[in-house]
């Protein structure tokens, strides 16, 4: 459903993502895994469309990159791109405004589920608060690729486990979710295959369960044994 | 039910099932919940349900009826061979085990005695 084409992304001399090749299959969870400056947010950046490549190209469900594929994804940033003035109860319209496949009661519910309320404000909300309120909003779009960038930083075990229930009730057979982290235990058990990222290129990537059968590893080690042979 | 990361989920989960089958918590003819309530309810992802769904029907072990849901085997002989099966692996496991420590098959059948005679007794700290 997402293909990439040899995507190079250069800021000024430095290279990113290197020539990168990949493609992700519907109903699948991802996990996305790589060291600091490995190139993980450029990556979900670009198919956001928050940023532009330098070279290469991809396509979501064969849309070329653009404003139909701007429709189709949902983008958690790891900033908070929530205006602070807002109170929870603005930030469901404005995102009912800005997207068409935003649902509105199904956010309002979650809202409840997770303890916040309308009227709180966003400057007021804790990480953890301000973290569950981002999943909600990025969640309850209707979309075909859902790139979360970092759902877990900053936040309580509590508020860990609620975005994993979110994450793990919106899989979709016809979505796709990208997880990009650090913290590798949270997701373990929920994501169906890892990709390892490295200097920008894709180093190891495969299910995580037929991995962890032919290398005896869990995830984590796996991130280990990778790495650490730098 | 929390998960060995080193272990395939997929197998933990099949190996939970069976064990329920085994010991009767899980009735031949039995409905298994959908593939979904039970994702939700063990925090997995809906498609390593999936597999262990279709791996243990493969054994045979369920039955999926189409439009209704899985179901587990009433075959006695079948429910029979996984309880032969799982115990095989713990004696396995167990004799190994022994081995490695130095015991020959006299002690080591000699030391389980004793020890199931202390458990018994109630003399054995879990």
């Amino acid at each position: 459903m997402l293909k990439i084409n040899s995507l190079t992304k250069k800021y000024f001399t430095r290279t990113v993502l290197d020539n990168l090749n990949l493609t992700l299959n519907e109903g699948k969870i991802y996990g996305l895994l790589g060291p600091n400056a490995s190139g993980k947010t450029t990556l979900l950046k670009i198919i956001a469309g928050v940023t532009q490549p330098t070279s290469g190209s991809f396509s979501v469900i064969g849309k070329k990159a653009g404003v139909d594929t701007k429709k189709i994804v949902s983008f958690l940033p790891t900033i908070n791109h929530l205006p602070r003035w807002m109170t929870v109860g603005n930030c469901l319209s404005y995102f009912q405004d800005f997207y068409a496949d935003f649902d509105p009661k199904l956010a309002k519910e979650r809202i409840t589920a997770m303890g916040l309320e309308p009227k709180q404000k966003v400057s007021s909300l804790s990480t953890g608060m301000l973290g569950r309120l981002k999943i909600v909003m990025a969640m309850s779009r209707h979309a075909k690729l859902y790139l979360l960038d970092e759902p877990f930083n900053g936040l309580d075990p509590i508020s860990r486990e609620k975005v994993l229930e979110i994450i793990l009730e919106s899989s979709q057979e016809d979505s796709t979710i990208v997880i990009a982290t650090h913290i590798i235990a949270e997701i373990e058990s929920i994501i169906d295959e890892v990709i390892f990222l490295k200097e920008g290129q894709v180093i190891l990537m495969g299910n995580v369960d037929d991995l962890r059968q032919t290398r005896q590893k869990s995830v984590e080690e796996l991130y280990r044994e990778v790495y650490d042979n730098v | 039910m929390s998960f060995d990361p080193r272990i395939p989920i997929y197998l933990q989960i099949m190996e939970q099932i069976k064990k329920d089958i085994v010991s009767g918590k899980l009735k031949g003819g039995d409905k298994m919940p959908s593939v979904r309530a039970l994702a939700k309810e063990l925090q997995v992802n809906v498609n390593t349900v999936q597999r262990v769904y279709q791996e243990l029907e493969r054994d045979n072990i369920l039955f999926s009826q189409r439009g209704i849901g899985s179901f587990v085997t009433e075959n006695k002989e079948t429910i029979e061979q996984i309880k032969e099966e799982m115990a095989h692996e713990l004696l396995e496991n167990f004799v190994h085990g022994m081995r490695e420590l130095g015991f020959d098959d006299k002690s080591t059948l000699l030391a389980l005695q004793q020890y199931m005679g202390r458990e018994a007794q109630g003399n054995v700290k879990d």
